[in-house]
């Protein structure tokens, strides 16, 4: 089991805890937990996956707030339980946040989570915070981040400023795990470009505004990426993976009107090993209460592009993604969201299904499956060739 | 808005002086349209909390609580903030929504788990809000252009000596073709709404009721039942808590504060 959570952020989190009021505030607990089942229609090409795995997830969330609501903590810590691989047995703290605001201004100290983007089928800006992978290959899940950070409101626009502390390492399913790859990635020994290893300190700002139809941002990175490259390691027959100091420029706008959305991510990274651009642009077209039934059918279109040359590094160089959102607007808000990922220089596929339904008042049902289509032995989801799955969740909310 | 809300005031004003003996049903329907809207200006910030109950045919019901708070614009449509709290696996799933009268509203949703916030397409009147009989065109605030009028006839409902006047949607894919609503003569308080739906069929019945006055002025129902007579479902939203001038300001109607809530 690996415990995310250190020192340094134990000390910022006692501070925290310090400049918490004595006067009689409110408490909040919410949160869920889960099970979750996975089963995987291939036996893997390597020795060690289960083709049946199980798990559990507790995620309590902690809040209060004084100061007339202007200052407030949330906690929420993140904990599941895997019935195969050790790497997906994880304890992380995704937030432990102090914040205050005003009309003009908001701080945030802490561990946080911050969202930056508008596309669906992936997230190129969105830089903040670290991919969990073991959580989901889909790489929408995040560990929390180490955090100060500053809002400006103006009425020329957003500006966020992040100083990020410390880093933290991406999670990479172990040896038994599926969805891993060939040679397992040695998360024990990570190397870093910076001297200062995790403890570079990492910085950020974007400016972001609403203007009639158009909602744009525009953000600079510079520190640890979040994206390592990897090392094989002869001796222990790992994967080491190298953590490069990046400049990363990012961009994301979406026009909105009465039935489309136009979206646009793109980003420019560079560093020692690589300067390339990739970006994410298409639209979403919503059919709302077709046919007076109150289902809203949405279609999506998104195109993907890369430029880096070696196809190990990103599956997406050249890629279409069409995808299908319905939402039943009923009393279970009933949804489902239908994707495929094409390659268009190969025959490599990606079939995406993610559906749910409240039952009752306080479960929630979740059904995933994904297909991996791989033809190419060179492709970055060969290793996941025969990883096809189908998940389901059990979710009770408190 | 203000030059249509004044051309349609002095409209208004005027027409009795000139037209008396001569007023139309539609200068009538108006007239009473703008009366009740007058009455209900000036309250600037509130703030209220919502207990929407489902009923299906068979009776069974389901909760959602809600937060609501809303800013009155000056010649524009009002700005408003809805916050979920139950169920709880929507808990913290906000919605901004800035309201016009003709022009599409501006409208982005919060959702806490990504902790993103999109914006959403605004094309979406007639659809159901949160599985509820109330559709995201009978919650959005009202404004006067939004429909033209006419006055039917005078009617007791609920009690109350009531004017009938028939609204007729002028925004683009309302999912009606026109609204009877039954306002009191005493109060101006709509009492009851009658929706037809687009094949001119009734669709469904809005009740108010419980109304209590705030800040000497302001008339608010602390309940609305919704009855749709073709699949024999119900939603029934009670009202509580209100609060006006509560010092909100539109900085407190940004995308930024949507992650705010709680």
């Amino acid at each position: 089991m690996t415990l995310n959570v250190n020192v340094k952020q134990l000390g910022l989190f006692a501070g925290v805890l310090l400049a918490l009021p004595l006067t009689s505030v409110a408490y909040e607990l919410s949160g869920y937990s889960a099970v979750e089942g996975q089963y995987f229609l291939h036996d893997s090409p390597f020795s060690e996956p289960e083709n049946t795995v199980l798990s559990a997830v507790f995620a309590p969330e902690f809040y209060t707030q004084w100061d007339e609501g202007n200052q407030s903590l949330l906690i929420s810590p993140y904990f599941r339980l895997d019935s195969e691989d050790s790497e997906r047995t994880h304890l992380d703290l995704h937030e432990f946040i102090w914040q205050k605001s005003t009309d003009d201004w908001e701080l945030k100290v802490g561990v946080g989570k911050v969202f930056w983007g508008v596309t669906e089928s992936q997230h190129l800006v969105d830089i903040i915070n670290q991919t969990d992978l073991v959580e989901n290959s889909d790489t929408e899940d995040k560990l929390g981040q180490p955090m100060i950070n500053l809002s400006l409101f103006n009425e020329w626009g957003t500006v966020e400023l992040f100083i990020l502390p410390y880093f933290r390492e991406r999670t990479f399913p172990g040896k038994d795990g599926r969805l891993r790859s060939q040679f397992v990635v040695d998360t024990d020994h990570a190397q870093y470009e910076s001297s200062a290893e995790q403890g570079h300190l990492d910085a950020a700002v974007r400016w972001s505004h609403s203007l009639g139809d158009w909602d744009i941002g525009l953000s600079h990175f510079y520190g640890t990426s979040r994206e390592p490259i990897f090392e094989f390691n002869p001796v222990n027959f790992k994967l080491t993976p190298y953590y490069e100091i990046i400049h990363q420029t990012g961009l994301d706008i979406q026009m909105t009107t009465e039935s489309w959305l136009w979206k646009l991510e793109m980003i420019r990274r560079h560093s020692d090993s690589d300067t390339f651009t990739a970006l994410t642009g298409g639209f979403e077209y919503t059919f709302y209460d077709v046919a007076e039934s109150g289902i809203d059918v949405g279609l999506i279109a998104e195109y993907l592009f890369d430029d880096r040359d070696n196809a190990l590094l990103t599956p997406f160089e050249n890629d279409l993604m069409i995808g299908s959102r319905l939402a039943w607007n009923d009393e279970q808000s009933t949804e489902l969201l239908f994707g495929i990922i094409q390659d268009l220089d190969t025959d490599d596929r990606m079939w995406s299904v993610e559906a749910s339904r409240r039952l009752g008042y306080r479960w929630k049902a979740s059904l995933e499956a994904r297909i991996f289509s791989v033809d190419r032995d060179n492709s970055a989801l060969y290793s996941i060739r025969d990883d096809d799955y189908i998940q389901l969740e059990f979710a009770r909310y408190f | 808005m203000r030059n249509i809300t004044t051309l349609l005031l002095l409209t208004a004003l005027t027409t009795p002086f000139n037209l008396a003996w001569a007023e139309t049903a539609e200068e009538k329907g108006l007239a009473i349209a703008v009366e009740a809207d007058n009455r209900d200006k000036g309250w600037q910030d509130s703030r209220a909390e919502m207990r929407m109950t489902l009923r299906n045919k068979q009776g069974k019901e389901s909760v959602r609580v809600i937060r609501v708070a809303n800013l009155e614009m000056d010649g524009d449509g009002d700005k408003g903030i809805t916050i979920f709290d139950e169920p709880r696996d929507i808990k913290g799933t906000a919605f901004l929504t800035f309201s016009h009268s003709l022009v599409p509203d501006e409208q982005w949703l919060y959702l806490p788990a990504l902790k993103r916030v999109k914006r959403i397409a605004s094309k979406n009147k007639s659809g159901p809000f949160m599985g509820s009989e109330f559709a995201f065109e009978d919650i959005s605030s009202f404004e006067i252009p939004k429909y033209s009028y006419r006055y039917l006839k005078d009617e007791v409902v609920n009690g109350e000596e009531s004017f009938v006047i028939e609204a007729i949607p002028q925004y683009k894919h309302s999912g009606y073709t026109r609204i009877e609503m039954w306002i009191d003569k005493a109060e101006y308080r709509t009492q009851k709404m009658d929706f037809y739906d687009r094949k001119n069929s009734l669709l469904k019945t809005n009740i108010f009721s419980d109304y209590q006055q705030y800040l000497d002025q302001y008339w608010r129902a602390h309940k609305m039942t919704m009855e749709n007579h073709q699949t024999g479902k119900s939603t029934v939203l009670d009202w509580s808590n209100f609060e006006f001038r509560t010092g909100l300001t539109e900085k407190d109607f940004e995308k930024n504060d949507l992650k705010r809530q709680r």
